[in-house]
């Protein structure tokens, strides 16, 4: 047997109750042709893809049914042949339970192949090549972030892949979906990582495993064995396997702040985009489905499914056998950093590795927060070394300067905080908050931005044509008055009247002159239009709810304000007028 | 007595020296132009709708430089106010309601059905943000509209509404979790 | 955003702060233990007069304040500031004196700052210092112990019930001078003329290590706090940083056992509330700084402060102002022991502004 490399400990962590037994009894399984699937158009991080069909199309199983916009999007194919029935908003897996726009496939039951195209030899192969067949089959990172595959495999000019690191930690309780991976599909998933290998070039390939899988350790030590990676067992901590405590783990580097592991010349992928990886270049099959895990105490038979992808979740539990009356929440995810589930009615997507329909006392509902006693579990806890403690003060009182002081961005959102607080705190809620908050500030500033140089921009373009008006208004009253001198000479030699016309042109240049506002007028103005702005609001809000007293009375009020204000600026205007 | 007159001339001396040397650094370390005004129109939401009773955000900017109250700003609503008065050390005033409340983004929309193409609502926005020609179909650029709601008013036949930025998977947040059992304490959004 | 669910992560563990509290009260036994041995139901009394006195404070603000009582009420925090209170307090000490120790402890220790979590001063250090500066006299009459009578005849140690009963409540009718004595620590800063031997053969209250008596008790809160060590009720910094320095302190500045002695770092350790500060007030978490570095320069801090004050300072213990000083110095030190954060090359210290990214 090789010698374990070195390894390292990630400061913090927890040890929560596994409850990984549940669901590996039964093996892998494959449930039933759904009668229905939804196929959302964005199931990663990054842009939505664009449908190719519309409703009423027959498609076949692994067609391209959206393509990707951009970089940073991924295709999306039929994971089953029949008829796209519908193209629009739909149900999505998402904490808001808001939808997203999907296509939605009923299957006709044949589950028809289109033809496939497997690389022959993927040796020969440039990587490019090989890039451009990972981003047509639409894999996207199966690890839970959901990165798409390609981009992050593509090298920039200043990224040098040393060290290739294969994610098969897991060390999320109750999800088994990559433990079953690689005790059923272990030499494929080596086959993958070899055509990951044939791309990046590395000098070395750690493949980072959890103590508590020894069968999956065995399954893929045993597949490895020939070739040039290494497994490497690591102690079951959560959150071990995130990717910058892995990387931590496996080399004792840090990944620098805001930056990328490509910046120290390490990628990390999942056991299961290796397997994609694997279909997709030697098989030819494009990304249709995906191992899930279904568990809770509220299932009967929890297990593994190789589900289709765009498979209605309900679909998925009744075939574990779900007991809906015992079901009090629904995860995606794990309990630590998965997210609730409104209804059931959402389908699985790329990113779903578990389902976890849980009874009222496996995830009973969070006590009532008690308020914070600084004990400092949580920065024990911290597997980043933060100050949790501090930054929910910070975040309750939107600070936002020491929130960014105190490295909130670093935080990874694994619960390990929230978990060891002993007053309940929902510490994991705050920092999201605070995020949200901080971004949608800079982006309200880099819209005031832009608003401000189209403002700027749009006065210069009005002052430009306002120039541009008064020369040629100058030009034509300089035509007038040669004109008029013109005529005045020509009738003191004719002792004609001089044309009445051109007095009003006159009069109206100098009545149009007086037009122009003093900066206090100006205010009166606009304070005036403010008023007459709100008065019609008013009165517009009244006619739609004639009852409203507090309306009626304030409309009076408005119009006063109104008519004072309109009052105000003519008074100021008359003032001036010849 | 002569102790006294060698104190005296002895601080006096040190007076003309430091006076010199302050006097040096005023003119040769002058900083050119008034930067506060720049900086206080970067903190305005630059919607340019007047509701602060001025003609634009970069006046109200310079109202506030010559002490303005801070608290006029009804889109940039309590956030803005917050960061002006940490900008000029100032208490934060709350929201003036008599310049309007504080509203979530809203976006304008054109009801196209109604639309008679006299571009006076083009005429009204101050960014540009109307896509359209005389006798053409008026439209919106949501990307740019910043919700000042000034077009309103010049539309002769009244076909534009304001409508709140709709909710999707991408701008959906956490709300910050209800505050401790009982307490009133403020956080909750 | 109407709609609230419920952020990750969905299960917690089993700690909780009630649990917290109630161990930190369980910790204490052995010395209440000890105590009640040694000098009868005082201890007892203490307890029970400042536990009843603190909740019912804290529940009349709770009432004011508007909050829900019960729920405040159960998390712990008031019985065990009202505990440790008594646990400082000499035994027998009067039923007012328990109460405004308690009432300022529970109004201008705790509430005035919003409650459980908020306040900067340790409650129950605040109590005592209060009343330590108001009533010198009650607060300098430390009882005898048992078995005094053999040294001492004049001296009587008051072991019963009804006895400890009429002294907490009717304080006039037992003049001090028959029941208490000065303490080691007392004594040895009041020396000017007789060498350390001397005065231990002179003095019944100096013991083998340090007070008679009084070393057990500080040998039996050592336990305790190594008890909640290994339960990890709290880390070993704060009370590992406090005697450390005290033991340092003691050892640079000894000056020998003649008459200008200072002690020996035994006696620093185990005399006077130095064990009970170590493992049950230093390391109230509220009070106290929030990372590891920080609690260890904040115990070293009280440490020090405690060794200075009882050597050149005017009072002969000096816990609670040590306590209440590096107080203030909490958030200080805070600020400049921030640990680094994975993927910064250094940790972000001091109190500037931050650089905008």
């Amino acid at each position: 047997m090789t010698a374990q490399p070195r390894i390292w400990d990630i400061p913090g962590g927890i040890h929560p109750p596994q409850n990984k037994a549940q669901s590996t009894a039964r093996g892998l399984e494959q449930p039933p042709l759904p009668e229905r699937l939804i196929l959302p158009l964005l199931q990663h991080i990054g842009n939505r893809a664009e449908p190719l069909v519309k409703p009423g199309d027959r498609v076949l199983k692994g067609q391209v049914i959206a393509t990707a916009s951009g970089l940073f999007s991924c295709p999306v194919h039929a994971p089953t042949s029949g008829t796209v029935s519908a193209l629009g908003p739909a149900p999505y897996p998402h904490a808001s339970g808001l939808a997203e726009p999907a296509i939605i496939i009923d299957s006709d039951g044949e589950d028809r192949w289109i033809e496939a195209q497997p690389v022959a030899d993927y040796r020969s192969l440039e990587p490019l090549a090989l890039l451009d067949r990972i981003r047509d089959a639409g894999i996207s990172g199966l690890g839970g972030a959901g990165f798409p595959t390609a981009p992050k495999l593509a090298a920039r000019p200043d990224h040098r892949i040393d060290t290739l690191i294969i994610n098969g930690a897991e060390c999320e309780p109750y999800i088994t979906s990559d433990d079953m991976t690689m005790r059923h599909r272990a030499p494929q998933i080596v086959a993958g990582i070899e055509v990951l290998m044939h791309i990046l070039q590395p000098a070395q390939v750690l493949i980072g495993i959890e103590d508590n899988k020894p069968e999956a350790i065995a399954a893929m030590r045993a597949a490895a064995e020939q070739h040039p990676m290494q497994v490497v067992v690591i102690p079951t901590k959560y959150p071990s396997g995130g990717e910058k405590q892995l990387i931590q783990i496996l080399t004792g580097k840090e990944v620098p702040s805001g930056g990328l592991p490509a910046d120290i010349g390490l990628l990390c992928h999942n056991i299961g985009t290796a397997l994609a990886v694997h279909d997709a270049v030697l098989l030819g099959r494009p990304m249709i489905s995906r191992i899930t895990t279904l568990t809770g105490a509220a299932l009967a038979r929890p297990t593994n499914v190789k589900a289709l992808i765009g498979t209605p979740i309900q679909d998925l539990l009744s075939f574990a056998g779900l007991r809906p009356e015992q079901l009090y929440r629904l995860v995606m995810g794990g309990p630590m950093m998965g997210f609730t589930l409104p209804d059931s009615a959402a389908p699985i997507i790329k990113t779903s590795n578990c389902l976890l329909a849980a009874t009222h006392d496996e995830l009973p509902p969070p006590p009532p927060a008690l308020p914070c006693i600084r004990c400092g579990l949580c920065a024990e806890a911290c597997p980043a070394e933060l100050l949790p403690q501090q930054l929910h003060w910070f975040a309750l009182g939107k600070d936002h300067d020491q929130l960014q002081r105190h490295n909130l961005f670093d935080c990874i959102e694994c619960g390990a905080c929230a978990y060891v607080c002993p007053s309940s705190i929902p510490l994991v809620q705050y920092f999201r908050a605070g995020k949200a908050e901080i971004r949608a500030i800079e982006q309200q500033h880099s819209r005031a931005e832009q608003s401000r140089l189209r403002f700027e921009h749009r006065q210069q373009r009005l002052q430009r044509e306002a120039e541009q008006r008064e020369l040629e208004r100058q030009a034509r009253a300089e035509k007038a008055a040669r004109a008029k001198a013109a005529r005045e000479a020509q009738a003191s030699r004719q002792q004609t009247e001089t044309s009445p016309a051109a007095a009003p042109d006159l009069a109206r240049i100098q009545s149009r002159k007086a037009s122009t506002l003093s900066p206090e007028q100006k205010q009166l103005k606009v304070a005036a239009a403010t008023a007459r702005m709100a008065l019609q609001r008013a009165q517009k809000q009244l006619a739609a709810n004639p009852d409203n007293t507090d309306l009626q009375a304030q409309i009076p009020k408005l119009e006063q304000a109104f008519a004072e204000a309109q009052q105000a600026f003519e008074q100021a205007t008359a003032q001036e007028a010849p | 007595m002569s102790i006294i007159l060698t104190a005296v001339l002895t601080l006096l001396v040190l007076a003309l020296i430091f006076g010199a040397v302050l006097g040096y650094a005023a003119v040769r370390f002058r900083v050119e132009g008034d930067p506060i005004v720049e900086q206080i129109n970067a903190l305005l939401p630059q919607t340019q709708c007047g509701q602060c009773g001025h003609p634009g955000c970069k006046p109200y900017a310079e109202a506030i430089a010559n002490g303005a109250p801070i608290n006029k700003c009804p889109p940039g609503g309590e956030t803005t106010i917050q960061a002006l008065a940490d900008l000029l050390d100032v208490e934060p005033l709350p929201l003036d309601g008599e310049h309007g409340e504080e509203k979530p983004p809203m976006v304008a929309y054109i009801r196209e059905a109604e639309c008679i193409g006299c571009t006076k609502c083009i005429q009204a926005c101050p960014v540009d943000a109307i896509l359209g020609a005389a006798r053409q179909m008026h439209t919106v650029i949501v990307a740019e509209c910043t919700g000042c709601d000034l077009c309103l008013e010049p539309c002769p036949v009244d076909c534009i509404d304001m409508l709140p930025l709709p909710v999707t998977i991408q701008n959906w947040r956490w709300d910050l979790p209800r505050p401790v059992t009982g307490s009133a304490r403020g956080g909750a959004a | 955003m109407a709609v609230r669910p419920p952020s990750s992560p969905h299960t917690l563990g089993n700690n909780r702060t009630r649990n917290i509290m109630l161990q930190v009260l369980a910790a204490t036994v052995p010395g209440i233990v000890l105590m009640t041995w040694f000098f009868g139901w005082g201890t007892l009394i203490n307890i029970l007069l400042a536990g009843s006195f603190a909740i019912a404070i804290e529940a009349a603000i709770l009432r004011l304040r508007q909050r829900p009582v019960s729920f405040y009420l159960n998390d712990g925090s008031a019985l065990v500031t009202a505990w440790l209170l008594a646990l400082a307090l000499p035994p027998y000490s009067p039923w007012w004196l328990v109460l405004v120790a308690s009432g300022f402890a529970m109004v201008f220790g705790k509430h005035l700052y919003g409650g459980l979590g908020q306040n900067p001063f340790n409650p129950a250090m605040l109590g005592y210092a209060v009343v330590l500066v108001s009533f010198p006299l009650e607060m300098t009459s430390w009882p005898v112990w048992r078995g005094i009578e053999q040294l001492q005849p004049a001296l009587t140690p008051t072991l019963g019930l009804l006895d400890g009963l009429q002294r907490a409540f009717t304080p006039g009718s037992l003049p001090a001078d028959g029941w208490a004595s000065a303490t080691a620590l007392d004594l040895l800063k009041n020396n000017t003329a007789l060498t350390i031997d001397e005065l231990r053969a002179a003095q019944p209250a100096f013991g083998s290590m340090a007070g008679r008596a009084w070393e057990w008790v500080a040998l039996a809160w050592l336990a305790g706090g190594l008890f909640l060590l290994y339960k990890r009720v709290y880390s070993w910094h704060a009370p590992v940083g406090m005697l450390a320095a005290l033991a340092v302190m003691s050892l640079l500045f000894w000056n020998g056992s003649g008459s200008a002695s200072n002690g020996s770092p035994l006696l620093h350790l185990l005399g006077g509330a130095t064990m009970l500060g170590a493992f049950f007030i230093v390391t109230d978490p509220v009070t106290c700084a929030t990372s590891p570095r920080g609690r260890l320069v904040f115990g070293a801090g009280v440490g020090i402060l405690v060794y200075v004050i009882r050597v050149w300072g005017n009072y002969p213990d000096a816990v609670a102002f040590a306590v209440l000083l590096m107080n203030l110095c909490a958030p200080t030190i805070d600020y400049y022991t921030t640990p680094r954060t994975y993927g910064h090359s250094k940790a972000r210290r001091g109190l500037g502004k931050v650089d905008k990214p």
